[in-house]
């Protein structure tokens, strides 16, 4: 393999919504050199590509950031870091209006002021935000983009971070990248769990298939500390495409229907959690399937949602003319995604600071990847991005470390990546260890096929099972950089749930229904009103518990 | 869900392959494009908006309700124009200008 070193002051991981940021911010500061590395191309790579539907973190008129933070605590039952949440609010707003000055697109009304959906949402044309940002990046001299470099592993010394390392995608380079500075914005982590359509469209899930979870890998693998990895995030979708049901729920005020022709919608609550459950239950019960009453909606907004679609999810306007019936003539059935780990949604992920600084010195986490912070969404991620950025500035002003050059560590690194083209070719693929793995979290980790609950008993088989699937993964075959990085996409995957579920195991109550429904201790308990953390050492993962702060 | 990608339409420009964010896209050795990882297509559309030539089409799976329908779309002057066509070749337009925010 080629060998490439390259030399940065600040190395972002991950050129999507928060890594992108993160770039335009820092390109304020011509005299630090940025370096954004990611595994796509930054143009339409992460949970933007194909287009959002709407801002769904807004401090609308006459609300205060408090009143996103009140919300967002409300929705996790206490579980997240307020600090976190309120700095991430009061930059809502501010990082909105860049957004605006880009070229993005937002709905206003004859006062010039933007129209609300509810009273976080505002509207917007969201189709092409994420070309909106790359371009952004692009303007900046002093930030370098490498589009199709996979980063595998940070490089880290006395608990400083130094660089990271990765390979080409496409060409049998290895990419040894030195840097005073980390950001890590690599987003959440999709296909743990057997997903809805496991058949030919098993990749039509709802949060990218392409985040694996690779910075929460990196970090977990590092010594850093994670947070709320047992708040899973399960998705109320559209059946079988898996588009968001947003739009439609809170676009033309639908309400969740069951087969009895019963609005169910407010049974079970109100939170992101319950609004699941009770589909989970309604379904459980006998009462399913499970729809968004959209049949009296009118012609007209039918076109509208069909548009709506298109910016965002074009897949369901597809649906609809395959069906040859539309919203307005048929309720829209909906179903709960598999769990994802992504710390926009809910608090899984890095355990930073107000900087966004994790517990590795120099190591920042913006967007999805980062926890304790939920509800973000996409200016969220920004927000985030802009605050790890700023902080960055400071670090990188006062950096006084002396550089090491670990020559060892990237031989080490290339000889691991180089094994796998020296395993003989064997009776198992990438494909057969990930649908082994999806299958084991799915049926003992709580996945679509138990209603998302899980006990003790099965955790325990899921944990060995994993374990035993990442020694299997040693002697997986590569032929090309493609399969190394398939390869390395199921490795990532697999740590990921090596630690969530010993998080799912340590939180012994159920405090948000399905997200983490502990069959053996069904009840919500005070004295876990706490934050369940935990750090790798030596392979293992221990579980630290932190008062709320 | 998946892509179809024309060999006859393909120029080779190497766009799609640029922009996939799944990497799925790869070179045969004619130089046109061809897709490397059929079930593994997430459905963003994004190489569809990048091929100028119209050689990529979007359908659905059997096993998520597809029947043949493919979609695709092209872009001028602010107008994305989504083209969906059926099994007997009826085709339907949606229209969507760039610069009308979603009504919901
Ligand atoms: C389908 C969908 C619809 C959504 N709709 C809305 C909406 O309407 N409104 C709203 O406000 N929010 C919405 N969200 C949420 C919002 O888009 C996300 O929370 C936010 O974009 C996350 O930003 P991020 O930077 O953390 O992740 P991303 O933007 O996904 O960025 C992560 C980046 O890291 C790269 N990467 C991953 N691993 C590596 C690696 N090992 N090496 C290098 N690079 C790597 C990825 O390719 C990607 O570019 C939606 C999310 C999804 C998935
Ligand atoms: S639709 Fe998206 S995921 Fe599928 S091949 Fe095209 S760019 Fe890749
Ligand atoms: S973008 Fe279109 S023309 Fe260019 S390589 Fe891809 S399929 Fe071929």
């Amino acid at each position: 393999m080629e060998r490439k070193v390259i030399d940065t002051d600040v190395l972002i991981i991950g050129g999507g919504t928060a890594g992108c940021f993160a770039g335009i911010t820092l390109g304020k500061r011509k005299d630090i050199k940025v370096l954004i590395a990611e595994k796509a191309n930054i143009k339409r790579s992460g949970c933007l590509a194909a287009g959002v539907n709407a801002i769904n973190a807004y401090i609308t008129e006459g609300k205060t950031p408090q009143y996103y933070v009140d919300y967002a605590k409300k929705d996790a039952d206490g579980i997240v870091r307020e600090d976190l949440l309120l700095s991430m609010c009061e930059r809502l707003n501010h990082v909105t209006d860049i957004m605006e000055k880009l070229g993005l697109v937002i709905l206003k009304d004859e006062n010039g002021k933007y129209v609300t959906r509810g009273t976080r949402n505002i509207k917007i044309n969201g189709e092409n935000i994420k070309v909106i940002l790359a371009d952004a990046v692009k303007k900046q001299e002093n930030v370098t983009v490498i589009n199709h470099v996979n980063i595998t592993d940070y490089i880290v010394k006395d608990n400083v971070i130094k660089g990271a390392y990765g390979f080409d995608v496409n060409e049998e380079i290895f990419y040894e990248i030195r840097a005073k500075a980390v950001i890590c914005a690599t987003g959440g982590a999709a296909g743990l769990y057997r997903p809805n359509n496991p058949g030919f469209s098993r990749h039509k899930m709802w949060y990218p298939p392409f985040n694996t979870g690779a910075g929460y890998a990196m970090g977990i693998l590092a010594g850093a500390e994670m947070t709320t990895f047992e708040m899973r995030f399960i998705a109320l979708r559209c059946k079988d495409t898996i588009a968001p049901t947003g739009t439609i729920a809170q676009g033309v005020g639908a309400k969740q229907l069951n087969s009895k022709g019963e609005i169910y919608e407010d049974k079970y609550g109100i939170t992101t959690s319950q609004r699941l459950y009770g589909t989970v239950t309604e379904n459980r019960e006998g009462r399913g399937p499970c729809y968004l009453k959209t049949d009296e909606i009118t012609k007209e907004q039918e076109q509208d949602l069909y548009k709506a679609y298109l910016n965002m999810a074009p897949s369901q306007t597809l649906k609809w003319l395959e069906e040859g019936k539309g919203p307005s003539e048929q309720n829209v059935e909906i179903e709960g995604t598999e769990p994802y780990i992504v710390g926009g949604h809910t608090a899984s992920g890095y355990w930073v600071d107000n900087d966004r600084q994790t517990t590795i010195k120099g190591l920042f986490a913006a967007g999805d990847v980062a926890g304790g912070c939920p509800q973000k969404y996409v200016t969220g991620a920004l927000a985030e991005g802009e605050i790890a950025a700023e902080a960055v500035e400071r670090y990188v002003d006062d950096y006084n470390d002396e550089k090491v050059f670990d020559e060892a560590g990237a031989d080490e690194k290339i000889s691991e990546y180089e094994s796998f083209f020296q395993n003989p070719v064997a009776d198992i693929s990438t494909e057969l260890l990930e649908e082994a793995m999806q299958k084991v979290m799915d049926e003992y980790a709580g996945g679509i096929k138990t209603d998302y609950q899980y006990n003790e008993s099965r955790l325990t088989l899921a944990a060995e099972k994993i374990k035993m699937l990442e020694d299997t993964c040693k002697r997986l075959p590569a032929d090309s950089m493609d399969d190394l990085l398939r390869i390395y996409e199921l490795k990532e995957r697999l740590v990921v749930c090596q630690v969530l579920i010993e998080h799912l195991r340590a939180r012994k109550e159920t405090r948000w229904h399905s997200f983490a429904e502990n069959m053996d201790y069904p009840e919500k308990s005070d004295e876990w009103l706490k934050y369940v953390n935990s750090k790798m050492n030596d392979g293992k993962v221990e579980i630290i518990f932190r008062e709320l702060q | 869900m998946s892509i179809r990608i024309t060999q006859s339409k393909c120029v080779g420009c190497g766009m799609c392959i640029e922009a996939c964010p799944g990497n799925l896209i790869k070179k045969n050795s004619d130089g046109k494009a061809y897709m490397l990882h059929e079930r593994d297509c997430w459905g963003c559309t994004s190489c569809i908006k990048e091929c100028k030539t119209g050689a990529i089409r979007f359908f659905l799976g059997a096993d998520i309700g597809g029947r043949g329908s493919t979609l695709s779309v092209s872009e001028k002057n602010n107008i994305s124009t989504w083209k969906i066509e059926d099994p007997n070749e009826n085709v339907k337009i949606i229209e969507v200008n760039k610069n009308d925010a979603n009504k919901y």
